[in-house]
């Protein structure tokens, strides 16, 4: 990172076609953020967070203008350069918790090493690593279903973290959870982030996550409305 | 990686159990189906065999030329030599001479005036030698109505229809008037010992069945038979074996005169070679159609294992796994799933159509009489086809369905799968 930045937007536009028209979900998105940072993507339903976070994560390419992700620019990336992206430098935490239901705790968490082509003792110690960071080292064996929802989502935050991406996308990852998971959780990631230097970039509009956030970037029909930063503070609400 | 996704494979019973079900019972069904539909064509052709036409027929090439008015001045000369000749030459068929004729059928009453008559087809072939195979290959016991099967000379058979007709009971005397070999007028006297019904409107009008020592007393043709019939001894026709049989003989007994034997294969009777390319095509039709429905049902499955899956399919791609090897692992899968079903379907289609051929199902008591034109035991006959017919469902439908389906993952935006996987 030439110049300190995870992710760099340049007048990004994603418009969608909608009947015979279009429709404008991110108009003109200039946005930067540092290797680190623990930022939030806040605004209402329809907003267009999850489009934002959908194109940084090259899941989803811009109408026009350029994301700039980890020196990449996402619309000139070619499938196989975007999935070389995801894999080496991206965790996703989704909205739903997209477990793979047939697999225990400890395969869903594994899946990204496997793709990495980490040798078994490595996996084994990466993924047990990961497992006690979310607190769920004594559920390695269960399967998904038998878990409850915050279990669920913690074992999805081990998949995104368990290669130590450095950027960490994480869309609405409270929605399903209640208050205690949610701060057991935030928790959990504000330390990933103070102790690997992880970037997390959120999109949320729930206030619990809203107060873990250090910088939180209001979004507003498509358009960056207000860019706040936390100041003299540690991590702390 | 490859553990995972068979890990995925096995536990996942809707992606393994289920699909590898449906394909093995699909592929079952048309393996055994087309089995049993050659059975039954092969037995329809083999029941005009058995009555007129042989796998192969011998006969002199003038008669040849004139089959279907059975000509017996043309007859063959001196057959008894011509069928051991035959029987040495091709010792994997088995050779029955027979003549045909035609005439008029007389019942005189007591007094020997006529009391009825009617035009009459008859066949001579060897009712009395011990070990004849034609009682059996026209399967005359069972087709008895009345009466017994002749047991010394002068004695014949005749259609049950025409005996009620003419008023004839078994040991009833009935006078033969049809033309010699030398043209003159034949008239010869028979018992009827008893009455045959076929359940062919053809052969019950007005038939006579009589062993072919009394025929040549009666039409005066002492050692000649009008045909040589020639029976494949495994018991299927077999139109290329027999075309091949018989361009070898006529090969060799080329020699130019009118009473110079020929040989032809079923197929080369009449309009038999319609019926022969007919059945075939008829069979593949059955089959063919069947199949498709099959790839439809297995395509479909393909297809729906695919959709259910892009939830799945989407988490990889966020993952970073790449749209090929995604795509890759699909199509390996539903290969796997594809071999598994079609092996095990044909083995057990295989199986069911084998026990079909060696046991059969006896028909003939729902089908009381129609024992020659239909067959009365339903048997299937496995071809090589049956070996690899069911693969085309089962492998390349199968396949097929889930390439279609995973098309889905290079056409969507990977965020529209997720879309998909989230609603
Ligand atoms: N594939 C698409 N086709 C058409 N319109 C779309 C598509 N994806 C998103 N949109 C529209 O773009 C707008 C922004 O959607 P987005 O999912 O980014 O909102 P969001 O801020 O994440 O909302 P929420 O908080 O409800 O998740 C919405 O109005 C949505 O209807
Ligand atoms: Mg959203």
């Amino acid at each position: 990172m030439e110049n300190g930045l995870v992710i760099e937007t340049k007048k990004l536009v994603k418009k969608f076609p909608v009947g015979k028209g279009e429709f404008i979900a991110l108009n003109g998105i200039d946005l930067k953020i540092g290797k680190g940072e623990f930022a939030g993507l806040i605004g209402p339903s329809g907003s267009g967070k999850t489009t934002l976070l959908n194109i940084i994560g090259s899941l989803d390419m811009p109408s026009s203008g350029e994301a700039v992700v980890l020196d990449r620019p996402v619309s000139t990336l070619s499938s196989r350069e975007a999935a070389s992206l995801r894999k080496e430098s991206i965790g996703f935490i989704f909205q739903s918790y997209n477990l793979l239901a047939v697999h225990t705790v400890f395969e869903n968490v594994e899946f990204p090493l496997l793709l990495l082509n980490y040798n078994s003792a490595d996996r084994r110690k990466m993924v047990n690593d990961a497992l006690s960071w979310v607190g769920l080292s004594d559920k390695t064996r269960s399967k998904p279903p038998q878990l409850s929802g915050g279990e669920c989502q913690r074992v999805a935050i081990a998949r995104a973290m368990v290669k130590k991406p450095s950027l960490v996308l994480a869309d609405e990852p409270t929605a399903n959870l209640d208050a205690a998971n949610s701060h057991n959780i935030l928790t959990t990631m504000e330390t990933l982030n103070r102790e690997l230097g992880t970037t997390f970039l959120f999109a949320t509009h729930d206030e619990k996550v809203i107060s873990y956030l250090k910088r939180k970037i209001f979004l507003v029909d498509g358009r960056i409305d207000r860019d706040e930063v936390k100041q003299n503070q540690n991590g702390e609400k | 990686m490859i553990r995972f996704l068979l890990q995925g494979l096995l536990r996942d019973k809707s992606r393994s159990l289920l699909p590898v079900i449906v394909v093995t019972a699909g592929v079952m069904l048309t393996v055994w189906l087309h089995a049993y539909i050659n059975g039954f064509m092969g037995d329809i052709i083999d029941t005009n065999a058995r009555f007129s036409n042989g796998h192969l027929k011998v006969m002199s090439k003038a008669y040849a030329d004139n089959m279907d008015e059975f000509p017996n001045d043309l007859a063959l000369l001196d057959a008894d030599s011509m069928t051991a000749v035959l029987g040495k030459e091709f010792p994997s068929v088995s050779w029955a001479q027979r003549i045909r004729f035609g005439g008029l059928l007389d019942a005189p009453d007591k007094n020997g005036e006529t009391k009825a008559q009617g035009p009459v087809f008859g066949i001579g072939l060897d009712l009395l030698s011990p070990g004849s195979e034609e009682i059996e290959r026209l399967n005359l016991k069972k087709s008895l109505r009345s009466g017994s099967l002749p047991r010394e000379h002068f004695e014949a058979l005749i259609s049950d229809d025409f005996a009620k007709k003419l008023r004839v009971n078994p040991g009833d005397k009935v006078t033969l008037i049809s033309s010699a070999m030398d043209g003159s007028v034949a008239i010869y006297n028979f018992v009827a010992s008893g009455t045959v019904s076929f359940g062919s409107e053809v052969l019950d009008r007005g038939t006579i069945i009589a062993d072919i020592t009394d025929v040549r007393e009666a039409l005066n043709m002492p050692d000649a038979s009008g045909e040589i019939l020639g029976f494949f001894k495994g018991g299927y026709y077999d139109d290329e074996l027999a075309l091949s049989d018989a361009g070898s003989f006529n090969a060799v007994h080329k020699s130019a005169g009118e009473f110079a034997p020929v040989m032809r294969s079923l197929s080369q009777q009449g309009n038999m070679d319609q019926y022969v390319k007919l059945s075939s095509v008829y069979a593949s039709y059955i089959a063919i159609i069947f199949m498709v429905a099959m790839s439809l049902v297995l395509w479909n499955a393909g297809l729906l294992g695919g959709l259910r899956r892009y939830g799945e399919i989407g988490l990889r791609l966020a993952m970073g796994e790449e749209k090929g090897h995604v795509y890759r692992t699909m199509l390996t899968e539903s290969v796997v799933i594809g071999l598994t079903g079609s092996v095990t379907g044909t083995i057990i289609g295989l199986f069911f159509a084998w026990l079909l051929q060696k046991y059969g199902i006896d028909m003939s008591g729902i089908m009381k009489g129609t024992s020659i034109m239909i067959p009365s035991v339903v048997r299937a006959h496995i071809t090589t086809p049956d070996f690899y017919l069911g693969f085309i469902p089962g492998l390349i439908s199968t396949v097929t369905g889930t390439a279609l389906s995973g098309i889905g993952i290079y056409k969507r935006q990977t965020a529209r799968l997720f879309k998909e996987l989230e609603v």
